[in-house]
């Protein structure tokens, strides 16, 4: 329910509506995450015939969150596959199509599925380049939904980008808004590496401006490169995913307060754009990290660590960490938000930062 | 739920009978007994009697998914042990005569006798470098012994250009196709000509320009992998198969059920060989499956299979090369379960004296040695001899002596070397990084004698 007053937020603040002013052009046209995917597989497929999907339902059913809905229909069941039930069996076999220089998009119906498959995307992905010293790439993509969703509980809801980031020889993205969803799954199924690709359920459908330049064939997001939605001096908040939008949302109500946030969405976890953070740190002396995912070894964790080693003089408080909250997630609706951060979180955790609270 | 596992039962009994051709109803099926003919058995048998004397009840009915499928009223669950074993095919006994009967199949003298020196080199091979291990030369090493000819025969019968993924005791493989003796010793060495880079513990050895994929340490994760690979080839239209190799244990991994299942659905030319050789480490077959083998299975996935003396040089060669005719002819799946025994430890970390008898091992090794029957019945034709035997094994300890010793004295890979090919591009920290250690060793060159690099 917060989500979609978040959204809401977002959609009718005067910043947003400002920013699709600014870069409204000819064709700016706001379009839902899902369909931003969707452009990107298909503008993929089209223009390479070795990339292929495939995962449990994406052909006849059109995917079971819609997101690779139509290209069935359009490309045929020799590029759009639809498995029996078998992470490790699927995601073996696009590894070794991989192996063969062909290009797999493999779906994940949400990435906690993916623990059924994860040797092969680590011990048969991540390293193999590395471990047959440079003979077999694998140019490789596995997506699909990451994190929180609403009432779907433990087994459902698990963030993943700290576990895969910590992985050398996997690229690992997140994307939030739909430029951000679409430019990224087109560089990862660019990239010669092997990519994980965390989308998130609760923004598929939600819908953000779509440029000119980022409605056409060949608009990729750089892996690697963090974004800095809103410019501010007074602090840092740093997210990836869905937080992002949070991390706005409050962004707008410190700025009722005179506080202005510099808001960064991270976009790529590995390899994490630490001088960004850096570059924002020196303006404003002050971090919040905001994730989904549990605070134990957790995105905001390594960040921390790292600002910690290359910007400590330029800290003025010590850094805040917004995390989810360190139990499997509930299925209960208060329990789950209660799990989850919110809005009110980010804002205490600016306060303390800002020493302004305890 | 009862009716299906009785008409399955029928037809695999069936398909087994027609095979077999020994029990007294399968010769009353068929006029000519030769229990070694090629049998690729494709069609549906006609659906068991019914057991139903009315003559108004139905005899079949359509079920879910379109499927027609015999009824019966008889109440009977089929037990696992009631069927019959699948037989084993085999063309020269474990003294190298040929079996009556049998099909020779046609092998030149000259690969005939390319496979006498790989098994030769093979087992010499292994003999070196597992007392290499002992020795503390090397640190780690896995034998082949008693399971040559499931590897080189089975390479003899494909082609260069099809891919083989392997699991570790298929070194065999690697060697036919032109590996060389010092290739395995800088792999095992970790040296600066290790193509393997010092990335990989020993054994580990790969080729992509011999299509042989680098051995992955996980069981069974190549299966499925062999799987998506057969389905590249047959995307990039190129007529050449998939080999994939395994073992009796790690057939129970759950990789290995979902490759086999979706290896029917998808009708990829992929070969599923499975050296069945007893063990798995220290668990013997028995504690590791019920069913009659591995190749018992293939029906329940919809493939086709054969069985085969995996101690038998010339049956190997002879079913591989039919079942890579069919995987290509018909674009299906095939299993082979190739029976061997694993005479050594399963590595140099095992021990078997400790869970088995030494008799069992001494009788495979005097009765049932591959190399052994392959040169009888050689010799038989006149094409190899005594001298000739040893004269082989001569030269090859001299070349593995001197593979070894020349691995042992080059050095180990550069150091920078080892941020390398974490991915296809270095990126920017490990650059630094890379910069930070090279500036460090030249700092302190006597703390790092090996690591100035180049």
């Amino acid at each position: 329910m917060l989500s979609r007053i978040c959204r809401t937020a977002v959609a009718k603040s005067p910043l947003a509506a400002q920013a699709r002013t600014v870069q409204r052009g000819m064709a700016t046209i706001d379009m839902p995450v899902r369909e931003a995917i969707n452009q990107g597989l298909d503008e993929e497929m089209e223009r390479n015939e070795n990339v292929f999907l495939l995962g449990e339902e994406v052909a006849q059913y059109q995917g079971a969150y819609k997101v690779t809905k139509g290209l069935y229909q359009k490309y045929g069941e020799k590029r759009v596959l639809d498995t029996p039930i078998t992470e490790m069996g699927f995601t073996g076999l696009a590894v070794g199509a991989a192996y063969k220089d062909l290009r797999p998009v493999v779906e994940f119906m949400t990435f906690n599925f993916s623990m059924q498959a994860i040797d092969q995307v680590i011990n048969s992905a991540a390293k193999q380049l590395y471990m047959t010293a440079g003979d077999i790439p694998v140019p490789i993509v596995f997506r699909g939904p990451n994190g929180s969703a609403a009432g779907v509980a433990a087994q459902h809801s698990q963030c993943f980008a700290a576990w895969y980031s910590s992985v050398p020889g996997l690229k690992v993205v997140s994307p939030w808004s739909s430029e951000d969803a679409k430019g990224l799954i087109k560089s990862a199924i660019r990239d010669p590496n092997p990519v994980v690709v965390l989308e998130n359920e609760m923004l598929y459908g939600v819908s953000f401006p779509m440029s000119d330049e980022a409605q056409g064939k060949d608009f990729l997001v750089p892996i690697g490169q963090a974004k800095v939605e809103k410019e501010g001096t007074d602090i840092t908040l740093v997210a990836h995913s869905r937080a992002v939008g949070h991390c706005m949302a409050a962004a707008e109500q410190l700025a009722k307060e005179g506080i202005k946030a510099e808001v960064i969405n991270l976009r790529t976890i590995r390899p994490m754009d630490y001088a960004t953070v850096i570059a924002s740190v020196k303006k404003t002396n002050r971090l919040v990290t905001v994730e989904e995912g549990w605070p134990q070894n957790g995105i905001g964790a390594d960040i921390s660590a790292n600002i910690v080693e290359e910007a400590f003089d330029y800290l003025d408080a010590p850094i805040e960490r917004v995390t989810a909250a360190d139990v499997p997630m509930p299925y209960s609706k208060p329990l789950e938000e209660a799990a989850v951060p919110q809005v009110p979180d980010i804002l205490a955790a600016v306060k303390r930062a800002l020493y302004r609270e305890k | 739920m009862r009716r299906r596992c009785l008409f399955l039962a029928s037809r695999a009994a069936k398909e087994r009978l027609l095979l077999a051709r020994t029990s007294p109803a399968a010769k009353a099926l068929s006029s000519a007994a030769v229990s070694t003919e090629h049998q690729t058995y494709d069609t549906l048998p006609p659906p068991a009697p019914s057991e139903s004397t009315s003559s108004q009840a139905p005899s079949s009915a359509t079920f879910a998914g379109g499927v027609e499928l015999p009824l019966t009223s008889s109440l009977h669950i089929v037990k696992a042990e009631s069927q019959p074993r699948w037989p084993v095919y085999r063309v020269i006994d474990t003294d190298g005569a040929l079996v009556p009967g049998a099909m020779e199949p046609e092998l030149s003298t000259e690969l005939a006798m390319h496979m006498v020196t790989c098994m030769v080199r093979l087992r010499v091979m292994d003999h070196i470098f597992y007392n290499a291990q002992r020795q503390g030369r090397i640190s780690f090493y896995m034998t082949s012994t008693g399971e040559e000819a499931t590897q080189i025969c089975s390479a003899a019968a494909l082609s260069g250009g099809d891919t083989v993924f392997g699991q570790y005791r298929e070194p065999g493989v690697l060697m036919w196709r032109g590996f060389s003796l010092q290739n395995f010793a800088d792999q095992l060495f970790s040296n600066t000509d290790d193509l393997g880079r010092g990335r990989q513990m020993p054994v580990h050895y790969g080729s992509s320009k011999l299509n042989f994929q680098t051995i992955s340490s996980p069981l069974a994760t190549q299966i499925p992998q062999a799987v998506g690979a057969a389905y590249a080839l047959k995307q990039q239209k190129l007529a050449q198969v998939v080999a994939c190799y395994f073992g009796d244990g790690a057939a129970s991994e759950g990789d290995f059920h979902a490759a086999m299942n979706f290896a029917a659905t998808l009708e990829c030319p992929v070969l599923f060989i499975c050296r069945n050789n007893g063990y798995a480490i220290s668990t013997p077959v028995e504690d590791q499956y019920r069913g009659d083998g591995i190749v018992s299975r293939a029906p329940g996935y919809g493939m086709a299979a054969i069985r085969v003396d995996g101690n038998d040089a010339l049956a190997v060669f002879a079913a591989t090369q039919e079942a890579r005719r069919l995987a290509l002819a018909e674009n299906r799946p095939v299993l082979l379960e190739l029976m061997t025994y694993r005479v050594g430890h399963h590595s140099t970390s095992d021990d078997w004296s400790r869970y088995r008898m030494t008799e069992e091992v001494k009788d495979w090794q005097s009765h049932n040695d591959p190399l052994r029957r392959l040169l009888a019945y050689l010799h038989a034709k006149g094409l190899c001899d005594a001298d000739m035997e040893q004269a082989m094994r001569d030269t090859e300890r001299l070349a593995v002596m001197a593979a070894l010793e020349a691995a042992e004295k080059k050095g180990p890979p550069p150091l920078q070397s080892m941020f390398e090919d974490v991915y296809r591009d270095m990126p920017q920290h490990l650059l630094e990084q890379r910069a930070e250690m090279l500036a460090h060793v030249a700092k302190y060159p006597d703390k790092y004698p090996q690591g100035r690099g180049h």
